[in-house]
């Protein structure tokens, strides 16, 4: 049993309905209570979506655990067909129809549908959203794919390099209804691939039917946009078709144009005139002397794993901040994450535990989050900014204006996203420069946060500090008063850091109080 | 529908939960002060099929801001972490006083070691949290489903941890409760934990069902008018502060879905007066007069007091709900206050109702009700979701009230939709609130006449 708060996931089955909502003429019949048609709305509010999820719920009843449960399963499966008339069906039980044993595949079967029935066994009691998503897929891919599968042993007819008869082909796999960008991502990669020669044969399963799924196969390679999703699926199709996989997630700068070179070379296509051109503007705004403040800014990271991983490379190597956290609530790619992590030099954090991650973050005292709309809360009662770059999904997320991650358009977004809720070099310059000024008192806060949210981020910290072990610790050291009255005239954005330096050159100088000589002689220590 | 009435014979799911959700038969209405309601035949159709409703672990989302001592722990899956957290919308707490204990595969495989683990997930909340005084285990589809006697647990912990933290436990379960049934439940529990009243208390009222601050105090001042000077409110505003009940006790229901927890307190010898629900001015007064009519409030005074404000309300909801009339409006089922809704549309605001869907339908309680809605209207109970949304295709109604599953979808179709659970998270009930409630409906319709794209 685990408390929980909030949650990073949704159960397995919303992970289905993600998958099936992506697609065309798929209908989802879901054994299911009826509270838990309340995942409709993730689609038709968050996302904004114009029409229903296409899934039939089959919301039993006390009463009816005393009957016939299976029965009702089967009328729901023939009502939903007889209703949509899809040309494919999933099935497949919530958490409380899989402790009621109904077998939904096999009742599915029994009802005769003149369309394909695939069941999809998700056990809710271990498994989460991501991993419901990406094993119906898979589990789609294999129904439709499979009958195509070349005998074992038959040649695979690649495409020479150099053929002129068709442009080379390749699969964009894993964006679905509910993603984070993915909308956005898909339309930039299709660009960025039409301007290599290359042609996307199928996406799926975000606008995929089960008749494309079935021509996955023909695709000369595939491309794992999203591996919590499609990393399954692209390692059966590799068994299966030999088709290879381009795994590099094209977020960033760096990630993208490495991302075109393996495309490139699968796809046996000259990689040399796109790489050639200016494409993104980061690598110059980040160069440019505005951007000079934002060195070594402290940014904590958190998401799925590929958005945390990707953002913290992005983070220090394109524009230069600190990674001072990063961790991921996607257990199943630890092993990834550690080594991040490693990277980074930070402790990897892996846990879908909203407190742990709280704690984390106000421990390290970033100057930036970039993490889920779960984060952002947190961000926002510590007063530090935030930058969304992950899922789960909030309305914000889901913007009118094109906003991909991926891609160079990708990278823009990224650096205009992750560096406006910091304050702009110049504004900084100035603040420094009138803080004795009467209106840059210490309660001051940048405008962009909000006339409130540094006092309220100040008695958030303290309830915090005060309640945690660490923060007991650290207040064994006490602040003089005039100490603290020197430190309020420290601009804010600096204060964290400059309380964190004293407190621990206080701490190495064994010292109890904290005077504004403490003070002064950390900053000379720490500006060696 | 009466589902948790035969939930004892019902095997496979789980240990009868004391509260029935919504059980008509047995409710027992004291006739002495009831105010007489010509009892109506509209026609009522029972639908059986997909429900698109909320469960009643919803409810843990305004319960929670009601009781602020109190702490509202869900035994369940991540369905119902997930359930709760979207029905919530946004996550704007660091710490909600509501939490999931999220049941795992290991759990699954012993009762013994169910209780164990539940009892640690206590203390480490508990322990985390000094300031809850009551905690309510919340039931969920799983934990009834595998028999867990969240009842028993109850009993066992607060018995370890009184008087510090009082644990009471309810279902919101889907199997068994619809929406707002989960606050029927929750109040029900609460009952059983009333002080009694001293035999020879002198009469007092108890309003029962959650209502905002605002409307209780205005609510207050008019019982005050009245002279009715020793009022309650279930739930209380502190968990700590029950109010006390007994058989001079009078119960006014503010929310039409409180099936249960009426007949608990009937049950502590309480007598439940029956009116109509307080939304829009007439529905106000003749929920006021019912109490005045027990406590023998004289007619002149009646007058004195409620005539102002019912007029204000009156000519307030005219404004608002203006461009309202002749329109027509479908209701999908949802909070079981359709039929208060359509009762306010219809008379005060001069709607035409196409459909009144409701999840559930307690015929005592609503008596009033629907003898004011009139015979010639089409009430369905209970839902099949698709062919609701035929009918109201072919209807076209000017307005859809609905679920926030099928709003953006109907809009897509053209249909202008006001989402039902906004009527529930807004104040609506009162004088000073009627034409906020003329209002929701309005907005939708003035909003597609401003936009010109
Ligand atoms: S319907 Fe049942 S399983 Fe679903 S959220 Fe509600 S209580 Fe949980």
């Amino acid at each position: 049993m685990q408390l929980t708060l909030w949650t990073y996931e949704g159960p397995p089955h919303v992970g289905a309905m993600r998958v099936a909502s992506a697609m065309r003429g798929v209908h989802y019949v879901l054994h299911a209570p009826q509270g838990d048609t309340y995942a409709d709305l993730l689609f038709t509010m968050i996302e904004r979506r114009d029409t229903r999820p296409p899934v039939t719920y089959t919301t039993f009843q006390a009463r009816d655990l005393g009957g016939d449960t299976a029965d009702l399963f089967k009328r729901s499966v023939r009502d939903a067909y007889e209703r949509f008339k899809p040309e494919a069906m999933l099935v497949g039980a919530s958490c409380t129809a899989e402790l009621i044993q109904d077998d939904p595949g096999g009742l599915a079967r029994a009802c005769n549908l003149p369309v394909p029935v695939v069941a999809v066994e998700l056990p809710a009691y271990q498994k989460k959203e991501n991993w419901g998503a990406a094993e119906t897929f898979y589990q789609l891919v294999r129904a439709f794919a499979g009958p195509h599968v070349p005998p074992p042993g038959t040649p695979r007819t690649a495409r020479e390099p150099g053929d002129t008869s068709r442009r080379p082909r390749a699969n964009l796999l894993g964006p679905t209804a509910l993603g984070f960008r993915h909308r956005d991502d898909v339309r930039e990669i299709c660009a960025l691939l039409g301007r290599l020669g290359v042609d996307v044969h199928v996406t799926a399963p975000l606008g995929a039917s089960a008749a494309d799924l079935a021509r996955l196969g023909e695709a000369d390679f595939n491309i794992v946009l999203y591996p919590e999703i499609a990393g399954q699926a692209a390692a059966w199709l590799e068994r299966n078709f030999g088709q290879k996989a381009v795994r590099t997630v094209p977020i960033g700068v760096t990630a993208t144009r490495n991302f075109i070179a393996e495309v490139a070379a699968l796809a046996g296509v000259d990689a040399a005139p796109l790489l050639g051109e200016q494409t993104s503007r980061l690598p110059w705004y980040s160069r440019s002397v505005d951007a000079n403040y934002l060195t070594g800014k402290r940014v904590f990271v958190f998401g799925d794993a590929t958005h945390a991983i990707a953002a913290a490379r992005v983070a220090a190597d394109e524009l230069g901040f600190a990674v001072v956290g990063l961790g991921t609530y996607s257990r199943e790619f630890g092993r990834e994450l550690r080594a991040a992590a490693a990277l980074h030099g930070v402790e990897p954090l892996i846990s879908d535990d909203y407190l742990d991650v709280e704690a984390a973050i106000t421990a390290a005292q970033p100057d930036l989050v970039l993490g889920t709309q779960m984060e952002r809360h947190i961000a926002k009662r510590l007063g530090v900014p935030c930058a969304v770059i992950s899922a789960p999904v909030h309305v914000q997320d889901f913007p009118a204006r094109h906003a991909p991650q991926m891609g160079f358009e990708g990278a823009n977004v990224l650096f205009d996203t992750w560096v406006a809720p910091l304050m702009m070099g110049l504004e900084e310059h100035l603040l420094t420069m009138f803080r004795e000024d009467f209106e840059f008192h210490p309660e001051a806060a940048a405008s962009h946060l909000g006339a409130t949210t540094q006092a309220a981020a100040r008695s958030a910290e303290n309830s915090r500090m005060d309640a945690t072990p660490e923060g007991a610790g650290a207040r064994a050291l006490r602040w003089a008063p005039d100490a603290e009255k020197e430190l309020g005239k420290i601009p804010f954005f600096v204060r964290g850091k400059a309380r964190r330096n004293t407190e621990s050159f206080a701490a190495l100088q064994g010292l109890a109080t904290i005077t504004v000589e403490t003070l002064y002689d950390a900053k000379a220590h720490f500006a060696r | 529908m009466t589902i948790a009435a035969l939930l004892p014979e019902i095997p496979g799911c789980g240990a009868a939960p004391r509260i029935a959700a919504s059980d008509a038969g047995r409710a027992t209405v004291t006739t002495a002060e009831v105010t007489t309601a010509k009892v109506t035949t509209a026609k009522v159709t029972t639908e059986r099929g997909q429900r698109e409703v909320f469960c009643g672990l919803t409810g843990i989302v305004w319960l929670h801001r009601k009781m602020q001592d109190a702490f509202f722990l869900v035994v369940g899956s991540r369905t119902c972490a997930h359930l709760i957290q979207s029905a919530a919308g946004v996550m704007i707490f660091a710490e909600p006083r509501f939490a999931t204990a999220i049941m795992e595969e290991r759990d699954l495989a012993g009762l013994a070691d169910m209780n164990d683990e539940l009892d640690r997930v206590v203390t480490q909340l508990v322990a985390r949290r000094p300031d809850i005084k009551l905690l309510f285990l919340v039931g969920s589809c799983p934990s009834e489903v595998i028999k867990l006697d969240l009842g028993r647990a109850a009993q066992r912990l607060s018995r370890r941890m009184m008087p510090d933290v009082r644990v009471l436990s309810y279902s919101g379960s889907g199997i068994e409760t619809t929406f707002t049934e989960g606050e029927d439940a929750c109040l029900a529990s609460l009952v059983p934990e009333l002080p009694a009243q001293a035999p020879d208390a002198a009469p007092s009222l108890l309003v029962a069902g959650a209502l905002a601050e605002a409307v209780e105090d205005q609510f207050s001042k008019l019982f005050a008018g009245l002279g009715i000077a020793r009022v309650a409110y279930l739930p209380p505003r502190r968990a700590c502060n029950l109010p006390a009940v007994g058989p001079n006790t009078r119960v006014l229901l503010a929310q039409p879905f409180l099936a249960g927890t009426a007949r608990a307190l009937q049950e502590r010898g309480a007598a439940l007066l029956t009116a109509p629900f307080p939304l829009g001015a007439e529905g106000t007064t003749e929920w006021l007069r019912a109490a005045a009519t027990a406590f023998g409030v004289n007619a002149d005074r009646f007058e004195t007091v409620t005539a102002l404000p019912a007029q204000r309300a009156r000519q307030a909801v005219a404004r608002t709900g203006a461009r309202l009339a002749g329109k027509k409006i479908f209701f999908f089922p949802d909070s079981q206050l359709e039929l208060p809704l359509a009762r306010f549309a219809a008379r005060e605001m001069g709607m035409q109702i196409e459909e009144i869907g409701t999840p559930y339908l307690h015929r005592q309680h609503l008596a009033p009700e629907l003898a004011l809605l009139g015979d010639d209207v089409r009430i369905v109970e209970g839902q099949d979701v698709d062919r609701q949304l035929d009918r109201c295709r072919a209807a076209r109604p000017d307005l859809t009230v609905c679920g926030l599953g099928l709003a953006n979808p109907l809009e897509a179709e053209g249909l202008a939709t006001k989402w039902s659970i906004e009527l529930l998270f807004t104040p609506i009930q009162g004088y000073e609130q009627a034409s906020d409630l003329a209002g929701l409906f309005a907005r939708p319709l003035a909003r597609r006449e401003l936009l010109k794209v």
